[in-house]
């Protein structure tokens, strides 16, 4: 039996939960959002994704409340959010720092929220006591936060602000302050609550491997825009633009111009050297104007590296090795072509290091498929 | 070694000017009045050796603690002191909280200035500023004119030599210190923390009496002792600003070392004082001392 898949982007008949229309934030001079829009869907886990200052902490606290849009509406469940302050909306945030407060235990850090909402008191020591199991936190109820550890307090962190059963949740590079290692374990951590609570997340990073582990969906934002919105396999594979390749990953870019040829495209890239050539997968259209510039994206690990020209590939090129980065289980050479372009290739190490075929200096061949690099305009 | 040297100068400091001159007072305090140079009795003399010594000892007695609780003066002094410094640290911390608020809230350019506005009195001579209030609170002073001017009142307020103007003068000098460590406390405090209080549903007035109040407290606590510390044995403020009914027990110390020049008795009381001081200043110790445990 096929499990359905999660995809209320694609259903138009689904409502999304957040609805930014056309929203402008400018402080003072300088415009932070420039003329957005967006949707995210109930029990989405959605990534805000972009390098500091593009704007994806603003985008957050505009839907916390703590900032107003300049133009444009915002709406939550269909109703706008205009003038609404923080403490009246059915969402709640996780603060970058944390901010838990200092005076208060760990139990009346997770209570605080909810004594605001006047429940009865047996109903909210219930609901601590969930929220203290769910986030493993229950030997530690009576500590006050500096008396607890850095991921002890990330959690104390979450489960204050899921206390209250918000529609939506908002986190705030929830995970920045964390070691890699705890990183990497609460990432799943936060993946499992998600899924057990149901509630939408709305996640802030400027971390790619954390927003592709954790997200449904990733909005990859520059300057105030979101410059793509899609799955984290999809933002990888066929990413829109120069900038998101980039971002996202080990990219190569190769600049050439651009002819249909066939089915695909035919890049002359170098004097004197054959072209090279990119098919698109069935649906994909890219609109690159005949012998207009174009850029080829193409990960290092699909590139292949060989000792002799290969034959029967669609597309090899000669270089020389500069470099070789030895990272464990990965290798990455750094190969220069003819005309001074570096292509970087990986391969995985499933040999021992002293039977590496390759070296510094060697001439090799590199190749690959022509389905495995994407053709950008931009 | 090196250490030691270092850990010993402030408490050589203290040897020298506080512990020596403190027992020379217990000592004078424990005496008899005299006509003489100085003007008590026993002194000691080194000369006659052991039997200098006992007759030294000999000579001691608490006559001068009796005596203070024999006349109501000096309680009823000490309760007044006790009264006006409570409510004076009270009318200050008023005063004072706003301002530190205030000042921690104002945009990051403005601090500097603001600080040294606060501390800007203490340019001038403490007894020139209590003078300064002698000219505004007196029948013909400045705020009399200003209010008959205005048509507020018809005839003068008597402000001036009531008690009214001791806590005037008292919240006036002492303000900066109750500023000062309440300032330190919330320019601490994280704007978050009050964003989270909010998005955990507070309104900004209930995160305001939830956080910003208790989080400040350690400041809040320092200043009312720095206020409340130097009030109670106020002397100046209420000689000058204070009336005849205004009771200090500053000013009866005063009073007996330099009018009645018996110095026992006036040693006495400074004992007595520093008696009721030391709980205080205990109590202030200690929450300085579990700020700091509670920063680490």
């Amino acid at each position: 039996m096929a499990v359905p898949v999660f995809a209320p982007w694609e259903d138009p008949t689904q409502k999304p939960l957040i609805q930014f229309k056309g929203v402008t934030k400018r402080f003072g001079d300088f415009t932070a959002i420039d003329n957005q829009t967006l949707d995210i869907y109930t029990r989405e886990f959605f990534a805000l994704l972009g390098p500091s200052g593009c704007g994806k902490t603003t985008m957050m606290r505009m839907l916390a409340g703590f900032e107003q849009p300049t133009e444009g509406q915002i709406l939550i469940g269909g109703i706008d959010m205009k003038g609404v302050p923080p403490n009246e909306r059915e969402v709640n945030m996780m603060f970058q720092s944390y901010a838990l407060f200092p005076h208060l235990s760990v139990w009346e850090n997770i209570a605080f929220g909810l004594r605001r909402m006047g429940q009865p008191k047996d109903e909210l020591e219930a609901r601590v006591e969930e929220m203290l199991r769910l986030t493993r936190l229950t030997k530690f109820a009576r500590r006050k936060p500096h008396q607890i550890s850095g991921g002890q307090r990330q959690r104390v962190a979450l489960a204050r602000s899921l206390a209250r059963a918000p529609k939506l949740l908002l986190l705030d590079e929830p995970l920045g302050a964390l070691d890699k290692k705890l990183r990497e374990e609460t990432q799943f951590e936060l993946m499992d609550i998600q899924e057990k609570t149901g509630t939408t997340f709305v996640i802030v990073t400027h971390d790619q491997e954390e927003a592709m582990t954790v997200a449904s969906r990733i909005a990859v934002m520059d300057e105030g825009c979101v410059i793509q919105v899609a799955t984290p396999a999809t933002i990888y594979e066929a990413p829109n633009s120069v900038y998101v390749a980039d971002f996202i990953g080990d990219v190569n870019i190769i600049e050439g111009a651009a002819k249909r040829a066939g089915t695909g495209y035919e890049i002359t890239w170098a004097e004197g050297e054959a072209p090279l050539h990119t098919r698109k997968e069935e649906g994909e259209i890219v609109a690159i104007p005949e012998g207009g510039k174009a850029y080829l994206a193409i990960r290092p690990e699909k590139v292949a590296i060989h000792a002799d020209k290969p034959q029967g590939v669609a597309n090899a090129v000669q270089g020389k090795i500069i470099d070789v980065a030895y990272l464990g289980n990965l290798s990455t050479y750094h190969v220069r072509l003819a005309n001074g372009t570096m292509v970087r290739a990986q391969t995985a190490n499933t040999r021992r290091l002293a039977l590496r075929p390759f070296t510094w200096e060697d001439t090799v061949w590199l190749s690959w498929t022509d389905t495995a690099a994407i053709l950008l305009a931009e | 070694m090196r250490k030691f040297a270092l850990v010993s100068v402030p408490y050589f400091w203290l040897l020298i000017l506080f512990l020596v001159p403190f027992l020379i007072v217990l000592k004078i305090s424990l005496s008899d009045t005299a006509l003489a140079i100085p003007p008590y009795t026993p002194t000691l003399d080194l000369a006659e050796g052991w039997a200098g010594i006992k007759a030294f000892f000999a000579g001691l007695d608490f006559e001068n603690f009796t005596f203070l609780t024999e006349d109501p003066l000096y309680w009823k002094a000490y309760l007044s002191s006790l009264q006006i410094a409570t409510i004076s640290t009270t009318l200050a911390l008023l005063v004072g909280f706003p301002i530190a608020y205030g000042m921690a809230q104002a945009p990051d350019e403005w601090r500097t200035t603001l600080m040294m506005l606060v501390i800007l009195p203490f340019w001038t001579s403490f007894l020139i500023r209590v003078y300064a209030w002698i000219g505004i609170l007196s029948t013909e002073g400045f705020l009399n004119q200003f209010l008959i001017w205005i048509g507020v009142i018809d005839t003068p307020l008597i402000i001036m030599n009531t008690k009214i103007a001791v806590y005037i003068g008292i919240v006036y000098t002492y303000l900066p210190f109750m500023i000062l460590p309440i300032y330190a406390a919330l320019e601490k405090l994280d704007n978050s923390l009050l964003e989270a209080a909010e998005d955990l549903g507070c309104t900004r007035t209930r995160a305001f009496w939830l956080l910003t109040v208790p989080l400040s407290r350690p400041g809040i606590i320092a200043g009312c002792f720095l206020v409340f510390i130097p009030a109670l044995g106020e002397f100046v403020i209420p000689s000058l600003l204070g009336g005849s009914e205004t009771l200090m027990i500053g000013k009866i110390l005063w009073e007996e070392f330099f009018n009645n020049r018996d110095w026992p008795v006036a040693s006495a009381v400074a004992v007595v004082l520093l008696a009721i001081l030391i709980i205080p200043i205990i109590l202030f110790q200690r929450n300085e001392q579990k700020q700091r445990e509670a920063g680490k």
